[in-house]
């Protein structure tokens, strides 16, 4: 059977799959399509919110971020995982004994506001929808790879599975599909990941073979990438970080991103007792660990197989660098993997020096005494997760499971988020201000409406990414991070926090954080209108845009903390509300009013 | 009901420190081991690395659904123990 016909199976099981079940978990009312009916088991829920939050960036680009900068991209493992500490401990059990639908409803009636319950739709909406841009171009890309169409046919064909899932059964169809993509990623991400690491170190267990010898030279792994990529120039793969405060308030801003994200938020909503929200944030944080422990195995060995591949004599024992550098590959002999990446663009290769073999390596180091003219190679990171198991020479039947997995991990996401968005509009924005008046049945029918329009609406921003599509780490964790986070967790442990307080903290934090990107990323993200340009010697104390979402948190925290202090206590049935959220006595299921 | 609002209350400041608790291991293991006090770290050998990196590789994440779990059990027992269980 031909690669494509193997990858079209898969896609194709799993794609057959996904609308079975949307089929048998049709949503007959609003508490269905909003909160799965409320009967989520914790496990069931853990690993659905593993797959809502891993996505096409975790799958697909996160390894090669940390192949690339090695020691340094750890932020992004801690960030994204250390996340749930802070929901488990601060958010989801109390948000869950407030048991209502949308993260903007909580926020509305906490701070007796339908303004800030305004703002609050606004912050989830503009995050939701920078990150489902991103999930649905991500499933374009991995289509267009491989299953041959163009990458439009196949955001298209994306979109119209999760229109089928996503609007006929709402949160409870989402919520067992994503019960399938977790299984489905999760096998596609570890069966490459174990392979890679029996053939490096002959450790089955990936997390293990990082810190494992390495076969072919029986040095450390680590120590022996280190070697390998010093020798060409670059930065220890080990090295360490001289920016320390940006690399701590980067990995903050994460994690208190990653915390505020309505859509994550919204699955412990779905779950039937207090207690359960708190071990299914556990049971994510497991689920999402055997990724993210794969993940960074994934990484070193990534490299150092690309590494190896071009320089073949550095594979194993090495006495002399220089000499193992001047024996690259003839780029008439390389493999076909990077013949077939080249057609995609992600790989190019441009002989400089004109001596037909190929050069890889950092040139900001002078190599000139080897002959070497500059860096011939360009590879882009996120090939490095897809091209794995070609790279380590897998049967074809794994390159099929990549193309599913990569497709569960980018779909599974984009549901979640479209689910965020369309609830929003739909519970806050028609049931909360337009027409409170409207009947259950109006309600699912708007809801369905909105979710339509909704991945209308990402489809075609997935097709023609517009600016800001790029900058979801910024954007989307940096307004999760500096507007909805503080202001959800001070709603919880202060009772003294007011409307006026709520509304100034999420204002000025969202105002600070947004107009620090914009300085250095352009305003709106327009190219050419950044004040600075975004390099480390222009940030304020080193301290990057995409970092700067745990500045704006903090003055998000302190604006609220000085404005409540300095205007009136919220009212007496306010301070009640926030006894009953701390107590989980009496929840019982998520309710409409 | 004083009774009940002591005993509600009481509840509420245990949580509060185990959450202190939780949160400065949390912080210890990834903004302290794995970032800050990696230097200090640096002479402790793990696999051709030192201890921070593994920390920031594995350690925090390891650490953390720990945490969660322990947070979880811990909260039970409150729950029970102030009789505000559901």
């Amino acid at each position: 059977m031909s690669q494509f016909a193997i990858n079209i199976l898969f896609v194709g099981a799993s794609f057959a799959l996904y609308i079975g079940i949307a089929i048998w978990a049709k949503a007959g009312s609003t508490k269905d399509f909003y909160v799965a009916g409320g009967g989520v088991h914790p496990i069931t829920n853990g690993m659905a919110i593993g797959a809502d939050w891993m996505s096409a960036a975790s799958f697909i680009s996160m390894a090669g971020l940390i192949a690339a900068g090695g020691y340094a991209n750890s932020t992004f493992l801690m960030g994204w995982t250390g996340g749930y500490v802070l929901l488990a401990l601060l958010l989801a059990p109390y948000l869950r004994k407030f048991g209502k639908f949308t993260v903007p409803e909580f926020i509305g009636d906490r701070f007796y506001s339908r303004t800030a319950r305004m703002v609050a739709v606004v912050c989830l909406i503009v995050a939701s929808l920078t990150y489902v841009i991103g999930q649905m171009a991500g499933a374009g890309v991995a289509f267009s790879r491989f299953l041959e169409v163009d990458a439009t046919t196949g955001l298209i064909i994306a979109a119209v599975v999760v229109f089928f899932y996503s609007v006929l059964g709402g949160m409870k169809g989402i919520t067992y599909t994503q019960v399938a993509q977790y299984i489905v990623l999760i096998v596609a991400y570890t069966i490459p990941a174990v392979f890679i690491s029996l053939e490096l170190t002959g450790n089955p267990l990936p997390p293990l073979g990082l810190f494992s010898d390495h076969s072919a030279s029986g040095e450390p792994l680590l120590s022996k990438l280190n070697e390998v990529v010093t020798a060409l120039g670059f930065n220890a793969y080990t090295a360490m970080v001289d920016n320390k405060l940006n690399m701590v308030l980067f990995t903050l801003s994460l994690m208190i991103g990653t915390a505020g994200l309505p859509h994550v938020i919204m699955r412990f909503f779905t779950v039937p007792k207090v207690a359960d929200a708190r071990w299914s944030a556990g049971w994510a944080l497991v689920f999402i660990g055997l990724l993210y422990l794969t993940a960074p195995a994934v990484a070193s060995m990534a490299r150092l197989n690309l590494m190896t591949t071009i320089y073949p004599d550095m594979a194993g024992q090495v006495e002399n660098y220089d000499a193992a550098a001047s024996n690259a590959i003839a780029y008439g002999d390389r493999p076909d993997w990077i013949r077939t990446w080249e057609e995609t663009g992600l790989i190019t290769f441009e002989d400089k020096n004109n001596d037909g073999n190929i050069q890889f390596y950092n040139d900001s180091t002078d190599f000139a005494d080897r002959g070497w003219q500059g860096n011939e190679l360009t590879v882009n990171n996120d090939i490095l997760v897809l091209a794995n198991p070609e790279i380590a020479n897998l049967p074809s039947w794994v390159i099929g499971l990549i193309a599913a997995g990569g497709l569960a991990a980018a779909l599974s996401t984009a549901a979640g988020l479209l689910l965020a968005i369309s609830s929003a509009i739909s519970h806050d924005l028609i049931k909360g201000a337009i027409n409170p008046r409207i009947t259950e049945r109006g309600e699912l029918k708007a809801a369905r409406i909105s979710m339509s329009i909704a991945i209308v609406v990402a489809t075609y921003l997935g097709a023609n990414p517009p600016g800001f599509a790029a900058q979801v780490v910024a954007l989307a964790f940096g307004i999760a991070a500096a507007s909805l986070f503080p202001v959800l967790m001070m709603g919880i442990f202060s009772k003294r926090v007011n409307n006026k307080g709520a509304i100034a903290g999420m204002l000025s934090g969202l105002t600070f954080t947004l107009v620090y990107i914009f300085i250095y990323k352009g305003w709106f993200f327009i190219p050419g209108t950044n004040n600075l340009a975004d390099t480390p010697e222009n940030w304020v104390l080193g301290i990057s845009p995409l970092s700067i979402g745990a500045v704006g948190a903090i003055i998000n925290f302190a604006v609220a903390y000085l404005v409540s202090k300095s205007s009136e206590e919220p009212p007496r049935e306010i301070q009640e509300l926030v006894e009953s959220v701390r107590y989980p006595k009496g929840a019982g299921g998520a309710v409409n009013h | 009901m004083a009774d009940e609002k002591s005993n509600a209350e009481a509840y509420w400041k245990a949580n509060v420190r185990l959450i202190t608790g939780c949160l400065i291991v949390w912080a210890l293991v990834s903004y302290g081991c794995a970032i800050l006090l990696r230097p200090l770290l640096s002479s402790i050998p793990v696999g051709g690395t030192d201890l921070g990196f593994w920390f920031a590789q594995q350690g925090s994440i390891l650490t953390f659904i720990g945490l969660i779990f322990f947070y979880a059990w811990k909260m039970n027992r409150l729950d029970k123990q102030y009789g505000l269980e559901e």
